[in-house]
């Protein structure tokens, strides 16, 4: 019994410490995003818990009279300019000198309890700006900035998804379902093509690609991204759906059949309602993916600032503000939460779909 | 039609089946000239607000290719049996296969031809690229570093996925643990970038450092603040990867818990009755039945890793010798203009797939023969 209960306590314990592990980089975003860009700039976003560290209480500015080159007499202690600008410590407080020799204050300090916690929302209201934004801190200034226009980023990024994922699921139930279910020669090697894709990586593909863009003069508009994100998505999407579809039992396609119903009016009536578990799962696959892609969109849509979705607009941020935590904390969260959404809203039917779509063959 | 009346295909039948083209023949128009308006709309100096032009887009992709399918089955409705019979599967497979063609197939051939030409694509160059490829002491870093990633990074996330599988898998907590692992899978790779850039943060020495990791290294271990993606190559190169395990961890989490749960209780009971403890339970029992699953989510993470673009160029932008195949390819054809370079690179990641490929085909090949 008592070896039990060690088991799982130490089963729960290493699993408790690998998932703190796992969400403390996303929680440290999270958290400072909502910080105060000095507090940001200055202390680590941990200090927002209780911990104990010096914190002044009191401020002793010595009258200016005050002969700085021989012992004085500040706060009840007798010391050197030089001691007081090491810190000296007495009875569990710390005096120290703030400044230069003729112009300063001696700080007395004591160990606390503190956790800075003022939040803030300017961060946000900074990455959602677009043109210039002035941003009020904590300690009374402002600080202007040129916005990183995230809002629009967050609209381009809808334009680009939404599309993307429903044109390539689409083509590929309709694909699916033609070659589960409608006979014609050359199946079979048609669909070993589809198989054959699945695992090209996309570079092969890109150049020649962005050259038919070019060609097209589509190069920077969603269009170009939506073909480029179906033409990359389908092998999966239409191996994902065939596995689904040609599951599905016989007969119902049979009895349809004899009724005299055509491959359209089955497809339509009867395999589509009966797939909307195995277009679930990779609608949320694909949204997940062309959401968080950066390749493709850095590709496609170029520098063209106005068309330039979330994960390009954050990865700009990285290049020209790399060390503006407030910032980058505040963007990456915003870019977030949209798939962070779908993906707590639809867990299951996310798993679902990995499972299916592990390309095993 | 039904069979009987297209047998009296007459003069009429055929004006009827002229007439069915029409709204495959307008929506056609209408795609082409969405296309047109959205593309302008997208060039022009004075564009619509850009919500109305998402509005139309949204509305014109994705009706569009509703609307394709639904006319191209009125033509074929109206075509006698046979053709029918025909046509059908150009409707139902025709625009998949138009697509990977027009989208994969033909540009993989041009990339191949593209290899072997110089940086404009104007002359033949023969194995030039190939040579510069994998002689140049640059492109040796780079794949080395890829093979760092692919050992290291399927490794690390295997093993991780695996402990985490076994430990949820005995926890009364799995569903939250589960999920609390599985979380990275819904950020960008950009998105991770920044997380652990942060993680790494280096501020000067004398001040305080704000990353965590630094903030441990000198708060504890009283060390002095580094660089960790900067300095120390190639030892940077595992905090990279570390994202990509961090990332990649909850989808081998997710197969392996899957296949876990598939092993039969009576087996684990039986062995256990037997008197082997949990490690000879899981070495003996465990992994022999999942080795499937293992084969299958390393050669999923393998395939995702040799790709590996993102990750790496937000966070060092390839410099400080952490470039890999998928950075190198960017920089060569866009910051370098090397085309045939560039194409070559392509060429090299899409042979280390081929295995894979070939061993998926065979695997499709089996499964259609029983």
């Amino acid at each position: 019994m008592k070896s039990k209960l060690l088991n799982s306590l130490l089963v729960n314990g290493s699993l408790a410490l690998i998932c703190l592990l796992w969400t403390i980089p996303t929680f440290g975003l999270l958290i400072s995003s909502f910080r105060d860009r000095i507090d940001i700039s200055n202390t680590g976003w941990w200090d927002v818990f209780p911990h104990q560290d010096w914190v002044s209480v009191q401020k002793i500015v010595p009258a200016p009279t005050v002969d700085r080159y021989s012992p004085m007499t500040l706060g009840g202690i007798t010391a050197t300019f030089e001691q007081f600008e090491a810190g000296i410590s007495k009875d569990g407080k710390k005096y120290i000198w703030i400044g230069n020799r003729r112009i300063g204050y001696l700080d007395v300090e004591e160990y606390k309890w503190i956790s800075d916690t003022t939040f803030t929302l300017e961060n946000y209201k900074q990455v959602l700006a677009s043109g210039t934004y002035t941003a009020k801190l904590a300690n009374g200034t402002t600080d202007t900035n040129q916005g990183s226009d995230m809002a629009s980023g967050f609209l381009n990024s809808l334009a680009v998804t939404i599309p993307a994922t429903v044109i390539p699921i689409a083509i590929a139930a309709f694909a699916a379902y033609g070659f589960a279910w409608v006979k014609f020669p050359g199946r079979k090697m048609l669909f070993a093509l589809v198989v054959g894709l699945l695992v090209v990586p996309l570079q092969i593909a890109l150049i020649p690609l962005l050259q038919n863009f070019v060609a097209l003069h589509l190069n920077g508009t969603f269009l170009a991204v939506w073909m480029a994100h179906t033409g990359f998505g389908l092998p999966l999407a239409t191996y994902l759906l065939f596995n689904y579809i040609s599951e599905l039992p016989r007969d119902v396609f049979e009895a349809a059949h004899v009724d005299g119903a055509s491959h359209f009016k089955i497809f339509t009536r009867l395999v589509l309602p009966l797939s909307v578990p195995a277009l679930a799962s990779f609608a949320i696959f694909q949204f997940l993916w062309v959401w968080n892609d950066y390749l493709v969109a850095l590709v496609f849509l170029g520098g063209g600032s106005q068309n330039q979705v979330l994960t390009q607009r954050l990865a700009n941020l990285v290049g020209s503000f790399g060390q503006n935590w407030e910032l980058l904390t505040a963007a990456a969260f915003f870019s977030m939460i949209v798939p962070l959404i779908v993906f707590f809203s639809l867990q299951r039917y996310f798993v679902r779909g990995l499972l299916a779509g592990s390309v095993k063959g | 039609m039904t069979a009987s009346n297209s047998k009296r295909a007459t003069g009429l039948g055929i004006i009827r089946i002229l007439i069915s083209f029409v709204p495959l023949i307008l929506t056609i128009l209408l795609l082409v000239w969405g296309m047109f308006f959205i593309r302008s709309e997208q060039a022009s100096k004075t564009p619509l607000p850009q919500t109305v032009i998402v509005a139309i887009a949204l509305i014109w992709g994705v009706g569009g290719i509703v609307l394709l399918f639904f006319t191209g089955n009125i033509v074929i409705e109206q075509l006698p049996e046979k053709s029918a019979r025909r046509a059908e599967p150009i409707l139902f497979v025709g625009p998949a296969l138009l697509m990977l063609t027009w989208a994969l197939v033909i540009p993989t051939i041009r990339t191949l031809i593209a290899s072997f030409y110089d940086q404009i694509s104007k002359n033949f160059v023969g194995w030039k690229n190939y040579i510069y490829v994998f002689t140049n002491p640059n492109m040796l870093e780079v794949f080395r570093n890829n093979l760092l990633w692919l050992i290291f990074g399927t490794v690390f996330t295997v093993i991780a996925g695996l402990l985490i599988a076994v430990l949820a898998d005995r926890s009364k907590f799995e569903s939250p643990a589960k999920s609390m692992i599985f979380l990275p899978m819904a950020i960008s790779f950009v998105g991770a970038g920044v997380i652990w850039n942060f993680v790494y943060a280096l501020r000067p020495v004398d001040a305080p450092q704000i990353g965590l990791l630094n903030a441990i290294y000198v708060g504890l271990f009283h060390g002095q603040a580094q660089g960790w993606t900067t300095s120390y190559q190639p030892w940077n190169n595992f905090f990279l990867i570390v994202v990509e395990v961090w990332l990649q961890t909850g989808f081998a989490m997710v197969l392996f818990s899957a296949a876990i749960k598939g092993i039969p209780a009576e087996i684990l009971e039986a062995a256990r009755v037997d008197g082997a403890n949990e490690i000879q339970v899981f070495f003996s029992i465990m992994l022999p039945t999942i080795a499937g699953t293992i084969i299958t989510v390393s050669t999923t993470i393998v395939i995702f890793t040799l790709k590996i673009f993102d990750v790496v160029w937000v966070m060092t932008g390839g410099n400080f010798g952490s470039s890999v195949i998928g950075t190198e390819f960017y920089r060569q054809y866009f910051t370098y203009n090397q085309n045939g370079i560039g194409s070559a690179i392509a060429v090299v990641l899409f042979i280390t797939v081929i295995p894979v490929m070939v061993y998926n085909l065979r695997q499709f090949a089996r499964r259609e023969a029983l």
